[in-house]
């Protein structure tokens, strides 16, 4: 079986290409949105495109009159692709409220960037209150009536259904694909999961869950030709450097399980279709689901979840990545490391910039694996 | 020789002890609560302190931002304060006031507003926190992390407010999901405190919060006159006062003496800064450990009459059809019930100019125009603030939108609690060149250029 994971890199390596013609041949229109608090069900079932806005990791001069040089690289990079034009087929733009970060960004296009739609919903960051529930649904049917209104067509609960069972059906499928990470050599690198979550976040859920259902063919018979090496997790902020992931697998390790939202916080929850209301099923899926550490006090919940997969994917160490001037996830490091240690993982702390520094960061990450191998005590 | 600058009179504010005064009582009665059977809570300057009043008068706060500033004025516990969090695998490039607050529980060690540093950190009963800026309610919940590990056990209740911001009364789904968070929020204080509530005690807090915090934009309102009554270096030593206590009767007390002195000083003519010749706002908390720099602003007959900073925090302002910007009236009456209160206060804190910027740039720099406009102002100074992505969010924003209506912007970077972010001699040496090309030279001590 050769390269069963080339069609997601293609679709990332192409994403624009993809874009402008899945709009030319489809004729519809495209959102793109900045944070995976958006709730794609709803775009779905308006027959929108939603693609994420991520960066291309160079560093984001243009930004420099918009956004105060403090903020995190991933809002300012997103901007940068904006203000350079690359998505340019965008007719619309969505933020759901997360960190005050990509907020930013969100206005900065608004402002900045021709556009013919923008709309922020106003998800809560209270997830932990049972007030959240009722209050997002209504913020949802707003949105859901601005779509109506933007797209000139009404949406039915026929649509709302579509849009959750594609979503579904994605999740589900990636659920099943995350299973192969389980074995002792697993049945794929953490640079394919993560080149896997990252397409889903690019291209049409249907031609994405076409190319999932394939893989879930032929996966179960694949050889890997690589020794595994070190079982590592990977956890913390956005990160879609897929050239970091390469370089340490390279090292002699394995990413077997992730945890930030261009991996398994993305699609871990589904929606509860048994919830009539289907308004009321998504938002409920988003106020339920693996919070971003900017919603989730008063208690610390994503911790627990981060630990129980590095359990549960049996991981022999964590890299725990902190984008520079993220305070959600700044925060929440070592409160993550100490509960890590406590079941038995060692950490190692990186702290990203837009661009990662490997010669620096090569010699940190193979002291950490060489400590969790044993073999420092061998020299 | 050219003439020399107007010299205006100048006077030491009367109030000026009172204000420090209740500063001191503030922190010496939240570290006492305990002697006398009351209780002790922590939360932001931002956080309905109004609901907690309901258990009773003998409940005292430490409100976490000005405890913070108060780290960042006594720059060597500051130090020490950061050195304890990086050292616990925090980073640096977190909120300053934050990581001043962990430091002294971390080094159990509390600071006074005198500078004193006593040993033993005082823990809160409960914590009670809003949540609008990412750091908001995860402060509290490292507070809360913290205490644990030293075998303390904190109840934490924490308020979404993040509901948006519009110039026009809030929806009521909104208004709605905050009130009904209060509701179990006044539950949840009976249970973790073991007290009655009192709802009368509520209506009167609520209604003190009102009148201080629309009594504190009357004060701010008043510097629209020439000269300026009072500068913003003055105005952090009373603004602060509301950011402590803004619910307490004597806080609504001193703010109208203080409306009432000033006022005074606008009839006699009496000038905050003698050689008052251009006039700043500026934008974001100060470097706190360099207030020189408005004595050094003097120098050059500058003076800073505020910001949105300094009016919003905790001032209540509102738009007039007009669009003349004006502090907000109190409501035609005080409210007499439960709902009545936390409905008052909610669509009342919705409101908070300081607020508009986290949602749509624009509204901030309407206001900061009005704010010049009507305070006339010749420049604003924009802080972007290291130290505080809160209220740095859209900073960049607000100086597009002055610049473009031609008002003059000088912009410089800092932090307002961490010291080792601020660059004062280059800072200075930029202001003074900026205030050089606005064609001011630097005063002779007898006022002449
Ligand atoms: S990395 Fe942090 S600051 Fe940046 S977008 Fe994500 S949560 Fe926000
Ligand atoms: S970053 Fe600013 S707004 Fe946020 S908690 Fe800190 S001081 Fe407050």
């Amino acid at each position: 079986m050769s390269e069963p994971f080339q069609k997601f890199r293609d679709w990332i390596d192409n994403r624009h290409e993809y874009a402008k013609e899945w709009k030319a041949t489809r004729n519809r229109r495209i959102a793109g949105y900045f944070c995976t608090y958006v709730p794609e069900e709803i775009l779905i079932a308006a027959n929108v495109l939603p693609v994420r806005i991520l960066g291309s990791h160079e560093p984001p001069t243009v930004t420099e009159p918009y956004v105060f040089a403090m903020f995190c690289h991933l809002c300012r990079d997103s901007l940068a692709q904006g203000l350079k034009g690359r998505f340019d087929y965008l007719d619309g733009i969505v933020e759901g409220q997360s960190c005050l970060h990509l907020r930013q960004a969100y206005n900065a296009w608004r402002l900045h960037i021709p556009i013919d739609y923008a709309f922020y919903i106003h998800v809560p960051h209270g997830v932990q209150t049972r007030h959240a529930l009722p209050y997002y649904t209504e913020e949802l049917r707003k949105f859901k009536r601005s779509l109506g209104e933007w797209t000139g067509r009404k949406i039915t609960e026929r649509d709302l259904a579509r849009g959750i069972n594609v979503m579904n059906r994605n999740r589900d499928l990636m659920h099943k694909i995350y299973e192969y990470r389980k074995p002792n050599n697993p049945k794929l690198t953490g640079l394919e999961a993560m080149e896997m979550v990252l397409s889903s976040q690019m291209v049409d859920k249907e031609d994405h869950n076409g190319a999932l259902e394939e893989l879930l063919k032929t996966l179960p018979s694949r050889e890997m030709d690589r020794n595994p090496g070190v079982r590592l997790m990977i956890i913390g902020c956005e990160d879609d450097d897929r050239i970091f992931m390469k370089n340490v697998e390279n090292l002699g390790a394995t990413f077997v399980i992730d945890e930030h939202c261009t991996g398994s916080r993305y699609f871990w929850n589904l929606v509860d279709s048994s919830i009539q209301d289907r308004l009321v099923a998504i938002a409920d899926r988003y106020i339920s689901r693996i919070p971003c550490p900017s919603k989730d006090w008063p208690e610390l919940t994503r911790i627990k979840q981060a630990v129980n997969l590095a359990q549960t994917y049996n991981v022999q160490g964590a890299l725990v990545i902190q984008n520079k001037f993220c305070d959600p996830h700044g925060i929440e490091v070592p409160p993550l490391r100490e509960e890590l240690k406590a079941v038995g993982v060692p950490t190692y702390p990186l702290e990203f910039d837009v661009t990662v520094p490997w010669g620096q960061f090569r010699t940190r990450v193979e002291a950490f694996l060489e400590t969790l191998t044993g073999l420092e005590e061998l020299f | 020789m050219t003439n020399p600058v107007k010299k205006y009179p100048t006077e030491p504010l009367k109030c000026w002890n009172e204000a420090k005064s209740l500063r001191t009582q503030y922190y010496e009665n939240y570290l006492h609560a305990h002697k006398n059977g009351g209780l002790r809570w922590a939360g932001g300057a931002w956080s309905f302190s109004s609901v907690p009043a309901g258990l009773g008068d003998d409940v005292h706060s430490v409100t976490g931002e000005p405890y913070g500033a108060t780290i960042a004025f006594h720059k060597d516990f500051a130090s020490e304060c950061h050195d304890a969090v990086e050292a616990a695998g925090f980073p640096r490039t977190l909120c300053a006031y934050m990581r001043n607050y962990w430091g002294a529980i971390l080094l159990d060690k509390f600071i006074l507003a005198d500078g004193r540093v006593i040993p033993g950190y005082p823990t809160p009963d409960f914590i009670w926190q809003d949540h609008i800026c990412c750091s908001h309610g995860k402060w509290y919940e490292i507070v809360k992390w913290l205490e644990k590990k030293k075998g303390k056990e904190i109840p934490m209740f924490c308020t979404d407010v993040s509901v948006g911001y519009s110039l026009t009364p809030p929806e009521k789904f909104r208004v709605d999901y905050i009130v009904n968070q209060l509701q179990d929020g006044i539950l949840w204080l009976e249970k973790v405190t073991g007290r009655t509530y009192n709802d009368q005690l509520l209506c009167d807090a609520v209604w003190n919060e009102m009148k201080s915090t629309s009594l504190w934009a009357e004060v701010c309102a008043l510097n629209q006159v020439i000269p300026t009554p009072i500068d913003e270096k003055t105005m952090y030593s009373l603004y602060v006062i509301g950011t402590l206590m803004k619910h307490r009767p004597e806080c609504a007390a001193f703010y109208e003496k203080l409306r009432d002195e000033v006022q005074n000083r606008v009839d006699r003519g009496i000038a905050a800064i003698p050689h008052e010749r251009f006039r700043v706002i500026t934008d974001t908390q100060p470097p706190w450990g360099f207030l020189k720099i408005f004595r050094a602003m003097e120098n050059y007959g500058v003076v800073s009459l505020g910001s949105l900073y300094s009016f919003g925090l905790i001032g209540m302002w509102e738009y007039q059809p007009d669009g003349k910007w004006i502090p907000k009236p109190l409501p035609s009456s005080k409210p007499a019930t439960r709902e009545e209160a936390l409905r008052a206060i909610v669509e009342w804190t919705l409101n908070r100019p300081e607020w508009a910027h986290f949602y749509r740039p624009e509204l901030k720099t309407q206001m900061m125009k009005s704010i010049v406009q009507q305070w006339k102002a010749n420049a604003v100074l924009l802080h972007y603030n290291r130290g505080c992505e809160g209220l740095s969010v859209h900073i960049a924003e607000n100086r597009l939108g002055l610049l473009k209506d031609g008002i003059q912007v000088f912009s410089f970077e800092g932090n307002m609690g961490d010291e080792r972010e601020f660059d004062y001699p280059g800072t200075m040496a930029r202001v003074t060149a900026f205030f050089e090309s606005m064609g001011l030279e630097k005063l002779s001590t007898e006022g002449g250029p």
